[in-house]
């Protein structure tokens, strides 16, 4: 009985369906209301002024950033826990882990420069930043584990194990840095859980934000699987090819073994 | 757990103690580096008061750093002439292996603790006192089974094969952020720096254990498939 | 085996293999360098999975569970799997502690390694290339293996290295051990096969 390989995904020109392109237009549209209102329509802290925009990007990335991971983690054992060992969950993961570390950078990056023009620090050592840094670094080394050399299926194995990992060890990260955190009874400077009064319309925005980046996420879920997926379709094509040539060294190298 | 398999895996550790006390590497050099670990922090951090109130944190720093080099050692005796493929070739439970090889992992880590803990007394002054006694050993126990969990599973997959060996760092630094920030708050807290009371360590303490637990029954499952190359 | 493809990292190592190998047999696998003689091994030994085809070996179906070989066969690639800082006999009874053989047993393989005396204590790192192949094969020995399968095993031997190496596989397939052997040194290895068979471009051409 042959064994069964995993099913191929169909090949397409291009990655995208109807399916996505609908989702994309829908992302922009949801991206330009963001913009419209996060720039222009929602009103300026009394405090902070107009930094206080940054949160609307600040927060759904880190939302989204968190998200990927999670996506992570439940691919990863979908995979190695399913029966099928289906290498499309594999692909997710790996997409998710792609899109998760570009959203953590952004949660960084924003979130320092908006302690920087605020209160004029780059960085608070508080529990949810340093938590989501801590998080960042562990997922570009999943992503050097995915990198590693290896047969699609041992990749996979591989990198569905230290995704897991990630899991367990992840909370306890968190937990030992809250504690830490906790210690320390000088008033933190910048809360990321918004040291600003939101309400109204600051909160319509912030919810926008929200939605039109989860949409922007699973568009580019969507696109990086496939083109993943199709990577490995043109592995796998080749594949026959190679086997025909690897047989054809046999008549080229003439008579072995004969008399020599 | 069977005894089979806790038979095997001492039998395992007791190789690699074997290699040790006959090769000695880690006494004459990676002893050596933590030490010097331990000294050129104080270039960097000048001698005042600075040194004392952070000798708890440089001495876990020296012991992490330490580690990484302890681990790439326990996992090249395995990679020089292919030990660790040809136990995985034969069959030998995969469990057994990790138990082992962290159990070895383990006792070298303790040791290099006591002797770094006499340079922190040494070098940097701190003072340990009588009631802190047991919240120090306890610590010390914790985070050393953590680590070694932790290194035994990153230095498996890092030994696979050529172009592996600097992903160790990166891997294990970011998971040992919870034993670093434990162990030193829990050594801090049995020596009493910066006026802390030994009961504010004991919380440190369940940490380091729910975290070596945690990550070495994870370890012991995912050993065996680490491995693979 | 039947019409077995094995893949390495994408690559048809093994095209389309078929082979039948008789209990107790000693089989020469020979073939140019790349032919697929090695990845033949690590298929028999249940390492590499087979990507289409069929495929027992000891009454084990390879596209199955594939751990259930590993205690019974013997795989011996170019490194010897040993512990450099050891000594023969530390490395040897690390293994029979390992898989649970009695210092008799251990004792017997030993002897028939050549390798009993003084040659015991010795550090594996002063032993010659021949010496560290024959405690190589002694952990096969103490382990009961049934099967072995030796890649290149001659290579970076001398004359007398290599005769000894021979003596105790000659010694290993009179006791029933099915023995495949991959070899570029024909001559020499001819003698102490059965049997030969050619590996070229992934698949059997010959049989000899």
């Amino acid at each position: 009985m042959t064994p069964t390989t995993s099913p191929q995904p169909t090949a397409r020109r291009a990655t995208g369906t109807r399916a996505t392109r609908v989702l994309g237009i829908v992302t922009l549209v949801m991206l330009g209301w963001l913009l419209l209102f996060g720039l222009v329509l929602s009103p300026a802290d009394i405090d902070q002024g107009d930094a206080v925009r940054i949160m609307y990007v600040h927060v759904p990335t880190v939302w989204l950033a968190y998200l990927a991971f999670i996506v992570t983690a439940v691919c990863s054992g979908l995979y190695l826990f399913g029966r099928r060992h289906s290498l499309g969950f594999d692909r997710v993961a790996g997409a998710s882990a792609e899109i998760g570390v570009v959203f953590m950078a952004l949660t960084l990056i924003s979130g320092s420069l908006w302690g920087r023009i605020t209160w004029g620090v780059y960085w608070q050592w508080d529990a949810r930043l340093t938590t989501t840094a801590l998080l960042f670094v562990t997922y570009i080394g999943y992503l050097a584990v995915r990198g590693l050399e290896g047969t699609r299926e041992r990749r996979a194995r591989r990198s569905a194990v230290i995704g897991l990992l990630a899991v367990v060890e992840i909370p306890l990260v968190h937990w030992s840095v809250r504690l830490w955190r906790s210690l320390h009874q000088e008033a933190t400077i910048l809360d990321t859980d918004l040291d600003v009064d939101i309400d109204g319309l600051m909160l319509f925005t912030l919810f926008s934000g929200v939605v039109a980046f989860t949409l922007l996420f699973v568009w580019l879920l969507l696109h990086r699987t496939r083109t993943i997926a199709l990577d490995d379709l043109l592995a796998s094509r080749g594949l026959d090819r190679a086997i025909a040539e690897r047989r054809s060294e046999v008549t080229s190298s003439g008579s072995i073994g004969g008399g020599s | 757990m069977s005894a089979g398999r806790l038979r095997a895996a001492r039998r395992i550790a007791v190789k690699d103690l074997l290699v040790e006390r006959r090769s000695r590497v880690l006494v004459n050099q990676v002893l050596p580096f933590s030490g010097l670990v331990m000294v050129v922090f104080a270039f960097a951090l000048g001698t005042g008061g600075v040194l004392e109130r952070a000798a708890p944190g440089l001495m876990w720093l020296a012991v992490l750093f330490s580690t990484l080099i302890t681990v790439q050692r326990s996992f090249a005796i395995e990679t020089a002439d292919g030990a660790l493929e040809s136990l995985r070739v034969a069959g030998i439970d995969p469990v057994a292996l990790f138990l082992g090889k962290a159990a070895a992992l383990a006792v070298e880590l303790i040791a290099l603790i006591t002797v770094l803990l006499g340079l922190a007394v040494v070098l940097y002054g701190a003072e340990p006192r009588a009631e802190g006694v047991v919240l120090l050993v306890t610590t010390a126990i914790s985070a050393t089974c953590g680590l070694a969990a932790l290194g035994t599973i990153y230095g498996g997959l890092a030994a696979g094969g050529p172009g592996r060996e600097t992903l160790l760092p990166l891997l294990i630094l970011p998971v040992a952020a919870p034993v670093l920030i434990g162990a030193t708050r829990g050594v801090e807290a049995a020596l009493g720096t910066d006026r802390t009371a030994v009961s504010e360590g004991w919380p440190w303490v369940g940490l380091l254990t729910v975290f070596a637990v945690a990550v070495g029954v994870s370890g012991a499952l995912a050993f065996g498939t680490l491995i693979e190359d | 085996m039947n019409g077995v493809i094995a893949l390495l990292g994408g690559f048809p190592a093994l095209s389309g293999l078929d082979l039948t190998v008789a209990h107790g047999e000693v089989v020469l696998v020979a073939g140019p360098n790349g032919a697929g003689k090695t990845t033949l091994l690590n298929v028999c030994g249940g390492l590499v999975p087979v990507a289409r085809g069929s495929a027992h070996v000891l009454g084990v179906d390879l596209t199955g569970d594939r751990a259930a070989l590993r205690h019974r066969v013997g795989l011996l690639g170019h490194r010897n799997g040993l512990y450099g800082d050891l000594t023969v006999s530390e490395n040897l009874t690390f293994w029979s502690d390992l898989v649970g053989a009695t210092p008799e047993e251990t004792a017997r393989s030993v002897e028939a390694a050549g390798l009993a005396g003084r040659l015991a204590d010795v550090k594996v790192t002063a032993l010659s290339a021949g010496q560290r192949r024959r405690t190589a094969l002694a952990v096969l020995l103490i382990r009961r293996a049934e099967l072995w399968l030796l890649d290149e095993p001659h290579a970076g031997l001398d004359p007398d290295g290599r005769g000894e190496l021979d003596a105790l596989i000659r010694l290993a397939a009179t006791s029933g051990v099915t023995v495949m052997l991959a070899s570029h040194d024909l001559d020499r290895s001819r003698d102490l096969a059965d049997r030969e068979i050619t590996v070229v471009g992934g698949a059997v051409v010959e049989a000899a």
